[in-house]
């Protein structure tokens, strides 16, 4: 009886070991702390603030300017706040889609969360922010609700980003400390090789409109160089300032804008004509990385804030200085991330707090833009960051200052209203063009391997509209 | 009384330690093969954040399936396989007849053994992640072949069909090799010395000996690792996806099975996916079933089968 009750036991603690596998993966995932002061569940705020993000932007920002902030765990995990309150962060990569799916399956759980295992707030990248603020969606809580009037409290705020932060009906969800807009970086060498000067004021007249930018790429291709590195560099100035949503609320109807037809066009007269570089396919690979380098023929790229920073600066094998802003052909906002307090948080006020701390306070915005270098939500900030060239003068551009290029281009930014399909729109385009652009389908093919791909991606888009 | 019980008790302790290997087939494969065939009858995806379905829609995902590039797909998966699979049989069976013929007397064999089988340890995934940087416009090979003076422009490989057709069949061909090579080798040395020393003394060559006697005597094994490797690349997704960066680019001619698939679980159609997934469970079966079939039959040389079919003809 005893070997019985001991086998038992045994083949039990098997099971148990191949079971918990993905018990306590989920535990963890949710960063659920049930330990110190768990249980108090009064009406008072919950101790634990659970914030979503893809990596620690936000968590840096926080920790550098929320006030009451009392110290940050060794390993970045948890933030403790001087009243006791904890924030988790709960950090996974943006790649393949992962951040998404891992923060969809923990808002479709948060109903029968416990409540310290509930999102209070989940982060949000432009492409894809409506697929949270969407009022039919409701996991976003509407500002409002949480106590911030968007129109006093966030009244500095850029109006496009509270545009890309609203519901259909013009309801703000969200709210961001970034705003993107983007400039053209240019080789300096190579200006002066080519025009003879590199000054910005001459170079921007150069490359004003698209017209004079063409031009100007002539110019370029004659002396040997290349004016882009691909067609998807232009795409976020043709993209996102496209006049209607990809999909209209309430439809199931992808209606492609003109304008993204016009970068169709232009892209392919482009390639053809030898403006960009043959080897570099799209973005985001090894091939567009090195046209960033000091071997490379490309003069210029276009690039927000984050992306002369996070991107081009690490790929720049040469000295500092070598590169400069000016205005782009065309001004346009690429990405931004928006802060989302979701609906069912435990925290409402600390939620708001937080926010306000980080997206709504000038104060704390200008110290971001001195630290991160961002180009922060603030319209009266900026204008000030403009003026003083010598807090804001960048090293890697040759100590210009990038806040005087990158106000005018926000100020004029106009942001079609998001849809829910715009990642895919947006992404799949690109890749459907791009066979047609090296010429490997023609027109026609393209637009049905984009009708394809976009029907695999959502199941309930039942037509591709295309503009006559 | 007491004492017969037990005797007989002793067998279910067998049964009890395989328990829990069936429970957690049961519950980590059983159930989600139900699931899924059971969601292949149903719309249900997600819209954005929002849940679609599960609605019954009977076969309707099937019939879409058919009426999609499905069959394209499948004949991308084929020529794919194929490319991989044809040098990799006929570079396992020269090698395994080498490395078993005890007149060669290769040296360092087992060193070989270890080298040939090595690519397949590595991950698919890092394997074509290291092909996709070295294949890349701006890549080593690139730089190689034009510092050499055989190029003057870079070859544009990922960019053609054939380019990229030939990378996904060379990276699958030096993955399996080994593995085929490995598994060829005991299959002839299966075979009784008896039959080659006697084909020997009878003045076969070694080309005769390979085809009239290796050949005839390996097909078993032969016919497995053959419907294995279909079955496994039906299931080719990981080469492909990162070489293309999932898009089967150029025009989706590298576009996989699986990689169709992986595009339907991007919205998490499982209804789509799951009437996929019972498409490909059926070919496999069917494929399973011929493997059970051949391996089953320990009548290689036919024997049985002509004894039965003179039984049948005698009884007439």
């Amino acid at each position: 009886m005893k070997k019985k009750l001991l086998s038992m036991a045994l083949v039990s603690a098997m099971l148990v070991g191949a079971l918990s596998g993905c018990g306590s993966d989920d535990a963890k995932k949710g960063g659920g702390s049930s330990g110190s002061g768990g249980g108090d569940t009064t009406a008072e705020e919950g101790k634990v603030i659970n914030i979503y993000s893809w990596n620690d932007e936000f968590f840096k920002r926080v920790n550098a300017v929320y006030d009451q902030v009392d110290e940050v765990s060794k390993d970045g995990t948890v933030t403790k706040l001087k009243d006791g309150t904890e924030i988790h962060w709960i950090i996974n990569p943006n790649q393949d889609g992962v951040y998404q799916d891992k923060l969809d399956a923990a808002l479709l759980n948060q109903a029968d969360a416990s409540d310290d295992d509930k999102v209070d707030i989940f982060l949000a990248e432009t492409d894809y922010v409506f697929k949270y603020t969407d009022a039919e969606a409701d996991v976003a809580l509407p500002l409002t609700d949480i106590g911030i009037n968007p129109e006093t409290d966030l009244a500095d705020q850029y109006d496009f980003t509270k545009v890309i932060a609203s519901d259909a009906n013009g309801v703000q969800r969200a709210s961001t400390w970034q705003c993107c807009p983007g400039l053209l970086v240019y080789r300096r060498d190579i200006a002066k090789d080519v025009f003879g000067t590199d000054d910005p004021v001459k170079v921007g007249e150069k490359v004003k409109d698209w017209d004079t930018m063409k031009k100007t790429a002539e110019e370029l291709k004659e002396k040997g160089y290349l004016a882009l590195a691909s067609y998807a560099d232009t795409f976020r100035l043709y993209g996102n300032s496209i006049s209607a949503p990809w999909v209209t609320q309430g439809e199931t109807v992808i209606k492609v804008d003109q304008k993204i037809m016009d970068w169709v066009a232009d892209s392919k007269e482009w390639k053809d004509a030898g403006y960009f570089d043959d080897t570099v396919k799209g973005q985001w690979n090894d091939d567009w990385n090195k046209a960033m380098g000091s071997k490379s023929k490309v003069f210029s790229f276009f690039f927000p804030a984050w992306g002369i920073d996070f991107t081009l600066k690490p790929n720049w094998d040469g000295d500092d200085g070598m590169w400069a802003v000016t205005n782009p052909p065309q001004e346009y906002n690429w990405g931004g991330s928006y802060v989302l307090a979701c609906r069912g948080t435990d925290n409402p006020q600390h939620v708001k707090d937080i926010i306000m701390a980080v997206t709504g306070s000038k104060d704390n915005l200008l110290q971001i833009s001195k630290d991160y270098l961002d180009y922060t939500n603030t319209v009266s900030g900026m204008k000030e960051a403009a003026a003083d060239s010598k807090t804001y003068a960048s090293e890697f551009l040759g100590g210009q200052n990038t806040f005087e290029y990158f106000a005018p281009v926000a100020e004029k930014i106009q942001m079609a209203p998001l849809s829910a399909y715009d990642q895919g729109c947006v992404e799949l385009i690109q890749n459907a063009f791009s066979d047609y652009f090296q010429g490997k389908v023609d027109f026609d093919k393209a637009k049905a391997n984009f009708e394809t791909a976009i029907k695999e991606r959502y199941p309930d888009i039942t037509e591709v509209q295309w503009p006559e | 009384m007491g004492s017969r019980r037990k005797r007989v008790n002793y067998a279910k302790w067998g049964y009890i330690f395989i328990l829990p290997f069936f429970i957690s087939f049961f519950i980590f494969s059983f159930i989600p093969l139900a699931d899924t065939i059971r969601y292949s009858f149903y719309e249900y995806y997600r819209s954005g954040i929002k849940e679609i379905g599960p609605n019954f829609i009977g076969i309707a995902n099937y019939i879409d399936l058919l009426k999609s590039d499905m069959l394209k797909y499948a004949g991308n998966t084929f020529i794919l396989w194929m490319i991989g699979f044809v040098p990799q049989i006929v570079i396992a069976l020269l090698l395994a007849s080498w490395f078993v013929d005890a007149r060669l007397k290769i040296h360092g064999q087992q060193f070989f053994k270890v080298v040939i089988y090595l690519p397949n340890l590595i991950m698919a995934s890092a394997f074509a992640m290291l092909f996709f940087t070295m294949f890349s416009t701006n890549g080593p090979i690139n730089s190689i072949l034009s510092s050499l003076g055989w190029i003057k422009k870079p070859i544009d490989f990922l960019g053609s069909v054939f380019g990229t057709r030939s990378l996904v069949g060379l990276m699958n061909f030096l993955m399996w090799f080994g593995n085929t090579t490995i598994m060829l080798m005991a299959a002839i040395m299966g075979i009784s010395p008896d039959i080659f020393e006697a084909s020997e003394i009878d003045g076969c060559g070694r080309v005769q000996r390979f085809f009239y006697i290796t050949l005839p005597l390996i097909r078993p094994i032969l016919a497995y690792t053959l419907i294995t490797s279909i079955i496994g690349g039906l299931q080719m997704f990981d080469v492909p996806q990162i070489l293309t960066n999932g898009q089967g680019t150029p025009d989706r001619t590298s576009t996989t099975l699986i990689m169709f698939l992986n595009n339907h679980l991007k919205s998490k159609n499982y209804g789509m996916a799951g009437a996929l997934s019972v498409y490909l469970f059926i070919v496999s079966g069917i494929l399973c079933f011929i493997t059970y079939r051949i391996t089953n039959n320990d009548d290689a040389d036919g024997s049985k089968a002509a004894a039965k079919k003179a039984k049948k003809e005698g009884r007439k």
